[in-house]
């Protein structure tokens, strides 16, 4: 592809952005003087900046390019990664689950699970977690290194070795508090430095009814009636009506239940954000919060996609087309800086992509050292040292953190399949997940075997779903399928996701109920207080003016996502 | 706070969008035909400086209303290590 010239100003604004972001590691770093506060940020951070950061952390690679391409290859119907995959999500973890989480002062997700269930369902978590983080966090290096290789023509090795110093340099100064901070202003950069590309390709397309009208021109063209890639819902019926391949009850149990439950509601590397803020309301308007922009985003990232496709089609091929002569989506958004940024705004959009992927990577260093000292250091490796001893341990891990991240980026470059078999490996893990923390939560009769042996049955359950379906064209192997015979065919590798998803999780549900059933509680009603919904005191939240109380938040956040779902049908 | 995250906000956006109008007033016409004939950079480093200001109006104000309690840097009030450390 023709490669994006940088000037004099674009290189400015890159460079005023890292010296801020470093400058603001710099300042904080006074501020941590125990472990609480490098893990923790003291639990200090007011609502709507961990609330902001909450987003930010998740706003890693695959948001931003991901979004972008997935609005290119499959229209509005991306839009329900937000307001199916997301939202409730998010207003679920806020309302009922934070009173746990933070309640409890576990600090961290595997710390909680040996509080409420036992070591070896908290150790199990916490090495799955601790190895996804830095694969995630390697994986966001990769890419963006390969972006910028490509788009910019800079050397893979330098941008490794630079984003990889700079995260390093802020999180090891200021901590979890510096990881936030820089979220935050990654957040605003990321909102203002898209936001032109979005104003200037609508305007080129002649605003939302010349988008539309483009869209059907690519739907026919892709054999779906007109509509298909400009409508969330309207297609859902069937999977062989829409470009994702996914009926609505796949899409609304696999993505909108099992896959975004399991998410936002038990990755430690979002929850950690909620978990530093100032007090349990700000804790519990964390997500509260973060789902007010969120639900705003695919306006900024799945737009671009959707423009380009759209230019792409109508105009004549604005995307480089791949080896199979299929445009090269993920590519979606870089073109479009490229086509409508002239240099000084295009310096602002390619720094905002910078920092989206760089708080990818931050989220899951500061996720890992955390997990890392805590959950696996101090509780099986080293246990009763000082705290001074742990904030040593801690800088250790997030040097190794991001050395071992480094390592992964590299292993990408020459193993892609090895990444890709990580990636399942991983899904098959979290899928079960939020099963688990359901039942530990709102039954206290789950047993600590329950748990952690109803968790093997649904990783279990999912390793062989997998190995017995296959999509739609796919060739046995790491796609499904692997255990020699193919007993169901899905229209999409989407669909084949979601089932998987829904069947870990239906396999851990009953597992964990059957276990727990089988096998003696060693929790005392005293000992789960705090962690389980019946034994805990209900948040009264009659001191807050209405606007402040966590519940009106939720229900503003659900109904105007309802509206939005119903404005885009 | 430890530090009031909407000053380096503020400071960061200010400057670019100074820097970005400054660029739209003198960059030659010719850059703008891929933007659709629009000077973005000076019509959109005008709305950064203004987000940029309005964050440091934040920070000035909230200054001013915190007199006794929380002064904005204490100058030598807590540090427990000596200034070498730093």
């Amino acid at each position: 592809m023709e490669r994006i010239q940088l000037g004099g100003i674009d290189y400015t604004i890159l460079i005023i952005y890292f010296a801020f972001v470093l400058g603001i590691g710099w300042a904080l770093r006074r501020f941590v003087k125990s472990s609480d506060d490098f893990f923790l940020s003291g639990r200090s951070i007011p609502a709507w900046i961990a609330g902001l950061a909450f987003i930010s952390a998740n706003l890693g690679a695959q948001e931003v390019i991901g979004m972008g391409a997935s609005g290119a290859k499959y229209g509005m119907m991306t839009s329900h990664f937000y307001w199916v995959g997301a939202i409730p999500a998010m207003v679920f973890v806020g309302i009922f689950m934070m009173p746990f989480y933070y309640g409890s002062r576990a600090r961290s997700v595997p710390e909680y699970l040996k509080l409420r269930f036992d070591e070896k369902t908290r150790g199990f978590n916490a090495i799955t977690f601790a190895v996804m983080t830095v694969f995630s966090s390697g994986i966001s290096m990769y890419a963006l290194a390969k972006l910028l290789e490509l788009v910019l023509g800079w050397n893979f090795h330098a941008s490794v070795v630079l984003s990889a110093l700079i995260v390093l340099a802020y999180i090891f100064l200021g901590g979890l508090t510096s990881a936030i901070y820089n979220e935050v202003l990654q957040f605003f950069l990321i909102v203002l430095g898209f936001l032109p590309l979005v104003l200037l390709g609508l305007k080129d397309v002649g605003g939302w009814a010349g988008l539309t009208a483009k869209l059907d021109t690519v739907a026919t063209n892709a054999g779906f009636a007109p509509g298909a890639w400009s409508d969330s819902w309207h297609h859902l019926d069937s999977a062989t009506a829409n470009p994702m391949g996914v009926e609505w009850f796949g899409m609304v149990m696999g993505l909108g239940f099992v896959l975004s439950f399991g998410y936002w509601c038990t990755d430690f590397l979002v929850v950690q954000r909620a978990m530093a803020a100032n007090s349990m309301t700000a804790a519990r308007r964390t997500p509260l919060l973060a789902a007010l922009p969120k639900m705003l985003f695919p306006a900024l990232v799945i737009l671009p996609g959707m423009i380009a496709i759209a230019l792409h089609a109508t105009g004549g091929g604005l995307l480089p087309l791949g080896s199979d002569g299929t445009p090269n989506y993920n590519l979606a958004v870089p073109v479009m800086l490229g086509h409508y940024l002239p240099s000084g705004l295009l310096g602002l959009g390619l720094t905002a992509l910078m920092a989206s992927f760089m708080s990818g990577m931050a989220g899951n260093v500061t996720a890992f050292n955390t997990v890392w000292t805590y959950d696996i250091y101090q509780s099986h490796i080293k246990p009763g040292q000082t705290d001074e001893h742990y904030l040593k341990v801690g800088h250790a891990a997030t040097v190794f953190g991001i050395l071992a991240s480094v390592a992964a980026a590299y292993a990408a470059t020459r193993f892609n399949n090895i990444m890709d078999m990580l990636q399942l490996l991983f899904a098959f893990v979290n899928a079960p997940l939020f099963a688990t923390f359901l039942l530990g939560m709102f039954w206290r009769r789950t047993t600590g075997h329950g748990a952690f042996f109803g968790l093997l049955t649904g990783t279990l359950a999912a390793a062989l779903h997998h190995g017995l379906v296959l999509s739609q064209g796919a060739v046995a192997g790491l796609k499904g399928g692997f255990l020699g015979v193919v007993l169901h065919t899905y229209p999409s590798e989407m669909a084949q996701n979601f089932w998987t998803a829904i069947i870990a999780w239906t396999a851990c549900f009953t597992a964990t109920i059957a276990i727990s059933l089988l096998t003696a509680r060693k929790k005392s009603d005293d000992e789960l207080r705090g962690l389980v919904y019946a034994l805990t005191p209900r948040q009264t939240d009659h001191d807050l003016p209405w606007y402040k109380r966590p519940a009106t938040l939720g229900v503003i956040v659900l109904g105007l996502t309802i509206v939005l779902n119903v404005i885009f049908w | 706070m430890k530090l009031d995250l909407r000053l380096p906000i503020g400071l960061m956006f200010a400057i670019f969008g100074a820097l970005l109008t400054v660029y739209g007033v003198v960059s030659d016409r010719a850059i703008y035909v891929r933007s659709l004939g629009v000077n973005v950079n000076l019509w959109w480093g005008l709305v950064l400086l203004a987000f940029g200001l309005v964050m440091l109006g934040f920070v000035l104000r909230s200054r001013g209303q915190a007199p006794a309690g929380q002064p904005p840097p204490p100058p030598p009030a807590r540090g427990p290590r000596p200034p070498a450390a730093s």
